[in-house]
């Protein structure tokens, strides 16, 4: 087995012990990487000088006796939407190909700051719009459980690379479950935080009243500390939450016995694989037969979440990609005047996808329209906040598929963007109540194919959140990993 | 049809920049003829990723100006998205305030030919400024083509847009207007308030009707006035070519003009799209703003004396209108040192005219400020008082104040040690009033018969006598007394 | 429901340079898009306010500090364009 296949935690406690040191980490991972990234495309840069040089210091501080952050050591993976000072960062989009920003996003701060090495930036639909990573502009990444499949999007490359150990967890940014269903979609967890918890700073924004950082790791626990290593305040967000931050590992051994899983019944019916629907209803068995509760409960308006999302995250995309104009930044395509230089740059720069959803969002704002769409989008968001809020009356936590399918073929989805956005359907009603929300994988359909269970809990809730999804990967006892991962022993 | 049936209304914009130490939701500092972006980070270049911070200052002088309005604080006012693409604008929408400013309803009294007018103000809201662009020619350098330069030190500079209602009915009220709202600005100390280097700049909405007409005549924008007097003369042109248009039987078009200083006119700027859709929507970077009732009372109790309450204080102790205007418009410095002379006792009327004649004269002369000419109140009020006891006549007590000025001492000292002081003593001067009549029987006798004018000549020659020390208040007195049947 | 987008001005809103077969394209996927987001507009959402945080959050200030800018050239040496310490764009404006 390589070291690249190590948990994060185990990774930490060989780093500690000093069985291994940084730089094997980080090599390993990289060999990792030499072998699949050509069938998986994972990577849009992978820093490999940054890396080892953080790697060298890292190993330097813990022989010196010096300050050790948690994730010391550790070789992570950042989504291409996070801004790294002088690396390439591109939001999967060749308007910013070539871009080096000239700072880090306040989570590469946190991490560099804490000893973690990171060793490069994953793929993703480009400015974080898709659910399949295929709307890359440098290509998509593929499944490594079927590199035939998509690995699911936006963050697909920062899934598909922690399960296939070419890190050993990633962090990706989640708008509407661009976390939580690539997670689902290649057998890893995947956390969304509530909103605030991780500072936006540096995050290039796609719609900025839902966007959140999370982590994709292997197991719950890793999740954890990776959350934990790059949560709390940070004053130039102004959204970011000042308060209590609680100690997450102290959570997972809690269990579930006597808590309250709520099962939303909206979740489920058309469009939804047999599989999934049973695996989902296996886990609640086991989870009662562990101690908890089961109870159902409706949040009607859960319906129409998707439509509410679908002019909401446009419109605020609208305006965050206007700075988009090919004259600060980027690329530039010339023009006679600074309008048509603008109005080129853009065209040629955004993908099909983005310009759409530019599009759609310019429009639902536009004069004459904004009431009966945007407006009326915005309350609807509302109403689903009451609503959950009533639902947490009735259980401590809501649950439900992650994703209404397994992964899908590559290319079936692109020309239906409809279909594309169904993807979505379970994720999206947490980005609009701000609530924090987890995938953790719990099997395989009959083709083989991962399967994810959404835990949902109320705002603040990560505790309860984590001592649930830790129960859930124990009862699960999914230890199955991709074909791809430990082809170096093949 | 004669141009007096038309009413001009107008309504006045006013952008004020504030001069914050740093920007208005960055920590870049706010500076004025800088190398170009230099003052800038991600947030005010509109970098992928930057998110805005709110400065806490800007806002507490934005209450601080709607306050001295007269304006409703909001207590809980949001931040919009504007959205419209422009070189200057780096994240291609501004962020500023739409449909809940922080401060709503209030007005500004302005003095205008004698007369007081009260402005209506719609709202003073939030907002940060563009960069600066800059068209250069292709000039005698070989490799710089024809471009337009951008620099983007004053993006995100704090802003607050001041809106009037259409209250204003002239172009010499909107002239007035402008000056004292700058003038309740510059007193809050909030803004440079210099209209020559944009840190406040007036725009105008100018429309006509039929007077006793209720509705609005077609508005028209008038920008880029550097000046009062460009201001007023921009109002008047645009309300002169409007009645010649609807006179000559044409018909306005709602738009935006530009006045052009040298050719002393409007001329259209190409009309924007569609009426321009700004697509406004809440700023979701960032928190409602609440600000509490006990914070504004703060910000409230700390504003200092404005303009119009000032001038009701100097009319209130019997200044004319004149002196009123001018002290008004006077330094603070100056204005404090009247407050002072007059606390110290001197009267309010004679103060004020030493401090904008004299002193201020003085002070120009020798390009000193009041800090260092040696001038306090107490010494004000000293001089004052010496003329009006007639221990020095109001000449010798010009060359008093040169002394004082010039570090000599205290004003008695100064008139003692330069020998000014006039003989208001009663005793001694009635001898020399007895030796000039004894002098001048001539006189004595034809004052008597009945020319009673002739107490002038003889008081002229008790100051030849006394060498221009004579009180000739009290040498008339007692002439009159000695001459008397 | 049957919805009516002059997409030619949204896309200029937007500075998008479409040409006429792409603008067709969009339109007719906003359409359908907008079709189904529509749906919001049958829910009775009685007197609900929108909210601006989710978790109800007010004031975020800052204390009007200044702190250091960025090293010019490194800014500028990710533009299309620079000279003499600013940022170049075509020497014609453009109506607004």
């Amino acid at each position: 087995m390589s070291l690249a296949d190590l948990s994060l935690t185990e990774a930490a406690a060989r780093l500690a012990s000093g069985e291994v040191s940084a730089v094997e980490l980080a090599d390993a991972v990289f060999e990792r990487a030499t072998m699949t990234e050509a069938d998986l495309h994972c990577y849009l840069t992978i820093d490999r000088e940054g890396a080892r040089l953080a790697a060298r210091e890292s190993d330097a501080r813990r022989r010196e006796g010096g300050a050790l952050g948690p994730l010391d050591g550790i070789p992570v993976a950042v989504k291409d939407n996070f801004t790294t000072r002088g690396v390439e960062t591109t939001a999967g989009s060749q308007i910013l190909a070539g871009y080096k920003p000239p700072y880090d996003a306040h989570a590469v701060e946190r991490l560099r700051s804490g000893g973690a090495v990171v060793v490069g930036k994953t793929n993703l639909d480009e400015f974080a719009m898709g659910s399949s990573t295929e709307h890359s502009a440098y290509g998509p990444s593929r499944n490594p459980w079927d590199p035939n499949r998509v690995p699911g999007g936006s963050s697909g490359g920062s899934a598909a690379a922690v399960a296939v150990g070419s890190a050993m967890g990633a962090y990706g940014s989640d708008t509407g479950g661009s976390i939580r269903q690539p997670a689902s979609l290649c057998g890893v967890v995947g956390v969304k935080p509530t909103y605030g918890r991780v500072s936006r700073y540096g995050l290039i924004a796609f719609a900025s009243s839902l966007d959140q950082i999370g982590p994709l790791a292997r197991t719950v626990e890793d999740a954890a500390a990776l959350l934990e290593g790059v949560w709390g305040h940070d004053p130039r967000d102004s959204t970011s939450l000042v308060g209590d931050y609680p100690d997450l590992g102290r959570a997972l051994a809690t269990g579930v016995e006597g808590v309250r899983i709520g099962l939303v019944t909206e979740f489920g019916g058309e469009g939804y694989e047999p599989d999934v629907v049973a695996a989902t209803r296996a886990m609640l068995d086991r989870l009662e037969a562990a101690g908890a509760e089961i109870v159902e409960v409706s949040v009607p308006t859960a319906d129409v979440a998707l439509s509410a999302y679908y002019l909401i995250s446009p419109a605020e995309a609208s305006a965050n990609l206007a700075r988009f104009d090919g004259i600060r930044y980027g690329n530039r395509v010339g023009g006679e005047t600074t309008e048509e230089l603008m109005a080129r740059t853009r065209a040629e720069g955004f993908g099909p996808e983005v310009t759409r959803r530019v599009l759609l969002g310019t429009y639902s704002l536009s004069a004459g329209y904004y009431d009966a769409f945007y407006g009326k989008a915005q309350e609807v968001r509302a109403l689903l906040s009451r609503e959950f809020a009533l639902a947490y009356e009735k259980a401590d936590v809501l649950v439900s598929p992650t994703s209404p399918t397994v992964a899908f073929e590559v290319g079936a989805k692109t020309s239906d963007p409809l279909a594309m956005y169904l993807s979505d359907i379970c994720t999206i009603p947490s980005n609009l109540t701000g609530h924090p929300a987890v995938s953790v994988p719990v099997g395989l359909d009959s083709a083989g194919l991962p399967i994810g269970f959404q835990v949902m809990a109320p705002a603040l809730g990560e505790e309860r959140m984590f001592a649930v999804a830790a129960e859930v990967e124990r009862l699960a006892a999914f230890t199955a990993r991709p074909a791809l991962a430990g082809a170096e022993a093949a | 049809m004669t141009t007096s049936v038309w009413e001009p209304v107008i309504g006045i914009e006013v952008h004020v920049e504030l001069r914050t130490d740093s920007k208005m939701f960055c920590g870049c500092a706010v500076g004025f003829g800088e190398e170009p972006n230099t003052n800038t980070c991600p947030v005010c270049l509109g970098l992928p990723g930057a998110l805005p911070v709110t400065n806490q200052r800007a806002i507490e002088w934005i209450v601080a100006i709607g306050l001295a309005l007269g304006c409703q604080v909001t207590p809980v006012s949001v931040f919009h998205r504007k959205n419209y693409f422009y070189a200057d604008l780096p994240k291609n929408y501004q962020i500023s305030q739409y449909d809940i400013p922080v401060c709503q309803d209030g007005h500004l009294d302005v003095d205008v030919d004698g007369e007081t007018i009260r402005v209506g103000i719609e709202r003073a809201h939030m907002e940060e400024d563009t960069g600066k662009s800059r068209h250069v020619g292709a000039g005698g350098r070989i490799h710089a083509a024809e471009a337009t330069l951008l620099d983007f030190n004053r993006s995100g500079v704090p802003l607050v847009e001041i809106v009037s209602r259409p209250d204003i009915h002239s172009a010499g009220q909107a002239r007035a207007y402008a000056q004292e709202l700058r003038a309740v600005v510059a007193e809050l100390g909030v803004s440079d308030a210099r209209m020559e280097e944009g840190s406040i700049r007036f725009d105008a909405n100018v429309s006509i009707r039929p007077e006793g007409d209720d509705v609005l005549g077609t508005k028209i924008e008038v920008k880029n006035m550097n000046s009062f007097r460009s201001l007023e003369r921009a109002v008047e042109y645009e309300i002169a070519r409007q009645v010649e248009v609807l006179e000559g039987g044409g018909e306005l078009v709602q738009e935006t003009r530009h006045w052009d200083e040298e050719a002393g006119m409007t001329h259209s700027m190409r009309v924007k799209e569609g009426s321009s859709d700004y697509r406004y929507f809440t700023e979701p970077d960032l928190l409602p703003m609440v600000l509490e009732d006990a914070w504004v009372d703060g910000i409230a109790s700390r504003l200092p004396e404005l303009p119009a309450a000032r001038r009701s204080r100097y009319a209130a102790v019997g200044l004319d209108r004149q002196t009123v205007a001018v002290l008004s418009g006077a330094d603070a410095d100056l204005r404090r040192l009247y407050d002072d002379a007059v606390a110290a006792g001197a009267s309010p009327s004679s103060a004020a005219n030493w401090v904008t004649g004299e002193i201020t004269a003085t002070l120009r002369r020798t390009g000193s400020s009041v800090a260092d000419s040696h001038l306090s109140g107490a010494i004000v009020a000293d001089l004052v008082k010496m003329i009006e006891e007639g221990d020095v006549s109001s000449s010798a007590a010009k060359e008093v104040l040169a002394g004082v000025t010039e570090g000599e001492g205290l004003p008695r000292d100064v008139a003692q040690a330069r020998d000014l002081l006039q003989i208001s003593d009663t005793s001694a001067l009635e001898a020399l009033v007895d030796e000039v009549l004894g002098e001048h029987p001539d006189a004595v006798e034809r004052y008597r018969g009945g020319e009673t004018k002739l107490v002038g000549f003889l008081v002229g020659a008790v100051m030849r006598a006394s060498a221009g020390k004579a009180d000739p208040k009290l040498a008339n007195q007692l002439i009159t007394r000695r001459l008397e049947p | 429901m049957a919805i009516d987008i002059d997409i030619a001005h949204v896309a200029r809103l937007a500075r998008l340079a479409l040409d006429d077969s792409e603008l067709e394209t969009y339109r007719r996927q906003l359409g359908v898009i907008l079709e189904h987001a529509a749906r919001v507009q049958a829910v009775a959402t009685g007197d609900v306010e929108p909210i601006a945080h989710p978790l109800g959050l007010t004031n975020a200030f800052r204390e009007d500090k200044v702190v250091p800018s960025l090293d010019r050239d490194e800014v500028l040496a990710q533009a299309p364009e620079h000279r003499d310490g600013y940022f170049v764009v075509p020497p014609a404006m453009e109506a607004l």
